[in-house]
């Protein structure tokens, strides 16, 4: 089972591999990590998807939180999220195709950020599903490079974590 | 209202925290990095031990602070001094016990250039430390120090490193030692919570079948006291943990002795029929657990612990508390009520008669618990101190502990090599004890170097060799599991130990002969100088008894060995 962690952490250097190391030394695993700077310049905020049952979640939660650099940890509810992921996709394109990529970029409400004889950059966001779909539909035209923000997430309502 | 400030050095700064501090003794070992450090301290009120290997100067740190409860200081130099450290400071880690480490660094501006004597230390002992810092500006030395001995001696304790670059030690800063340690993200529970506590109460009250397995945490939180007053309030049965011997007194009535791989058997039992464990600063470590699924299966667990992480880690746990060993005990007696446990102690009585901590004695050989059995009665306020392996499973055995801090060694990551640099730690935190530092023939070859610093520093502590020729725990199971195939296990007649300590000025004496035994303990004790005794001991004398890896606790065989 997945979980999206909320992370808030001092923005200090050093935090970052603290927390990679803890998940890789007490064998969890990550299925995505994103972290920046929030609000407050001296805190950065990771959302971290990880999988596992609830024993897991409940160590990989006290242990983070053993950290002297961890400021909290909340466990995001799937249900009361937003989750949004950033994906740019360098997709091969030509005379021929490329108002058929086009609309299917419109489609997912996706954009193209970067055109050129040979091929497109198009810059899409949304949650994972949205982002495999789009990716399943760009893969005939052949797939130069792509990478992916990884998940961040925010409590809907005016809660925060 | 701020404190004056004084301009001084950043070596000197370092010098100045660890006196606010409190700080009277580190360990350490000079290099390139840290000459600015220990020219500070060449004209300091502190004690500098001067160890041999740097190794030894964490051991040391950690004997000095499980003896005295304060934190534990070494000091070492860059790259290798640093890396040297590594083993003090995961036996440090594990059994969590408060030692700040220092270590020195190349230059800010070279770090990361692969520099003579660069290692990066705060990389290396990430997974080993509670906390470490690596130090950028030479203003922030006090906050971080400050930071660093709060964080080591508070919540569970444990080890925090600080590396230091040389040219920050060079600098002159504005010293001002703050009061107070501000860190948002850091803040131990330490009040159990009150709910939890009746609730616990009441279903310690109504046990029948209750025990009380209390570990390390007990010694670390200073909470024997309240310990035995719940033990005989309630009138439960008392285990301990290897690192928890000395948190009970052995001759108490309600003490059963250490559980699990080479604990009692009636302890075992008595945790196996239980229908309630009252776990306190304890962790379920394999060692104590055996078989995990079979541990207490019919027991409700009660677990007590300041570690939020340790709750339901590796069982599951009823009636979890959050919290300070001695505060919860505390908090808890007062509610509970004396249990309805007669039948219960009688049974225990029972067991305690029918299987009995004992060996075969007789045909002229040296039995090593007997050596344990006379230093006890030679000196039954002796602070002892154990290497890893045979030797220290009789010591937890044998001696009979009377109070918290007597009784040091390295659980957790079981560190041959620990003993004899711990036991120098302990000696400088405790100088009116008697401290024996119990070793085997193969533990204490990996710290034999020190008798140099025993013997310069004038520093008086008794080794006890239990020499048998072998690396004796893993001959004992290779003798049970490898079908006797001693697979360089065998080191007889590697050295002489007392031609050894004689090279360095230190007494050594032999004892082939159980006659023998009683006068050469009371010779070292007697002696005031750094002794070496070298037990020639029965060769294959076994542990016993003992719970075959893997096994549940219940199933514990008898080893004993006869002539």
């Amino acid at each position: 089972m997945k979980h999206t962690l909320a992370v808030l952490v001092e923005n200090r250097y050093g935090v970052l591999s603290r927390v990679a190391g803890l998940f890789a030394r007490r064998g969890y695993n990550i299925d995505s990590l994103a972290v920046g700077v929030t609000e407050d310049p001296t805190i950065s905020r990771m959302t971290i998807v990880v999988r596992g049952d609830d024993l897991v979640l409940e160590q990989v939660t006290k242990q983070l939180n053993k950290l002297i650099d961890v400021i909290r940890v909340t466990d995001l509810g799937s249900e009361d999220t937003v989750e949004r992921e950033l994906a740019l996709i360098k997709v091969n394109a030509d005379v021929n195709n490329r108002s058929e990529i086009m609309q299917i970029a419109d489609i997912f409400r996706a954009k193209i950020i970067d055109v050129a004889s040979k091929s497109m950059v198009i810059e899409v966001t949304g949650d994972e599903n949205k982002i495999k779909a789009i990716e399943q539909l760009l893969k005939p035209f052949g797939i130069k490079e792509m990478v992916r923000t990884g998940k961040i997430a925010l409590r809907r309502g005016s809660k925060s974590v | 209202m701020t404190e004056q400030t004084e301009k001084m050095t950043g070596a000197r700064a370092l010098i100045e925290c660890l006196y606010r501090e409190g700080v009277d003794t580190i360990f350490g070992y000079p290099g390139g990095q840290v000459l600015p450090i220990y020219d500070a301290l060449y004209d300091s009120k502190i004690r500098h031990v001067l160890v041999r290997h740097e190794q030894s100067a964490a051991h040391a740190a950690d004997g000095y602070a499980r003896a005295t409860g304060k934190v534990g200081v070494c000091l070492a130099t860059s790259g290798p001094g640093a890396t040297n450290l590594v083993t003090g400071i995961a036996t440090a880690y594990m059994d969590s016990i408060p030692i700040v480490a220092l270590t020195g660094q190349v230059p800010l501006s070279m770090i990361g250039n692969d520099a003579f004597q660069e290692a990066n230390i705060t990389g290396i002992t990430l997974p080993i430390t509670k906390h470490n810092y690596l130090l950028q500006d030479a203003n922030d030395i006090p906050r971080i120090m400050k930071e660093a001995f709060h964080i080591a001696s508070t919540g569970r304790p444990g080890p925090v490193l600080i590396d230091i670059p040389k040219d920050l030690t060079t600098e002159l800063i504005d010293f001002y030692y703050p009061e107070k340690v501000k860190l948002r993200s850091y803040n131990p529970t330490y009040e159990g919570n009150i709910q939890q506590i009746k609730k616990a109460a009441e279903e310690i009250s109504k046990s029948y079948k209750p025990v009380i397995y209390a570990g390390g945490g007990v010694i670390s939180s200073n909470a024997s006291e309240y310990l035995r007053a719940l033990a005989e309030k309630v009138q439960v049965p008392v285990t301990t943990t290897l690192t928890a011997m000395g948190a009970f007194p052995v001759d108490h009535p309600l003490f059963i002795g250490m559980l699990g791989m080479h604990g009692t058997k009636y302890a075992n039992y008595a945790i196996q029929e239980s229908d309630l464990v009252i776990a306190v600063g304890a962790r379920f470590d394999d060692r104590v657990t055996g078989k995990i699924k079979s541990f207490a299966a019919n027991a409700k667990i009660i677990h007590i612990d300041v570690d939020p992480a340790e709750i339901s880690k590796n069982v599951r746990v009823d009636i979890p508390i959050v919290g300070n060993a001695k505060k919860v005990l505390e908090d808890l007696l007062k509610y509970v009520e004396k249990a309805p446990t007669e039948e219960w102690l009688k049974r225990i009585a029972h067991w305690k008669k029918s299987y009995p901590l004992h060996y075969i004695d007789g045909s002229g050989s040296i039995k090593p618990q007997y050596i344990i059995e006379q230093i006890h009665d030679a000196c039954k306020d002796a602070i002892i101190v154990t290497e890893v392996g045979q030797h220290q499973m009789w010591a937890a055995q044998y001696f009979k502990f009377s109070e918290p801090r007597t009784f040091i060694s390295s659980g957790g990551l079981g560190t041959m090599g620990f003993g004899f640099p711990a036991s120098l730690g302990v000696k400088m935190g405790k100088p009116d004890r008697v401290v024996f530092d119990i070793s085997g023939d193969g533990s204490f070859q990996m710290s034999s170097q020190e008798l140099a610093t025993a013997v310069q520093e004038n520093i008086p502590v008794i080794i006890a060799i239990f020499n048998n020729g072998y690396l004796g725990m893993v001959r004992q199971w290779q003798e049970l599991f490898f079908d006797k195939r001693y697979s360089y296990t065998c080191i007889r007649d590697s050295v002489d130990f007392v031609k050894l300590a004689e090279a360095y000025g230190a007494l050594g004496l032999r004892v082939k002969q159980p006659s023998e035994v009683r006068p050469a303990i009371e010779q070292a004790i007697a002696s005031g100088r750094p002794t070496l005794i070298d037990f020639w001991i029965e060769c294959e004398e076994n542990v016993s008894p003992m719970v075959p890896a893997g096994a549940a606790i219940n199933e514990i065989l008898d080893l004993e060995r006869k002539k």
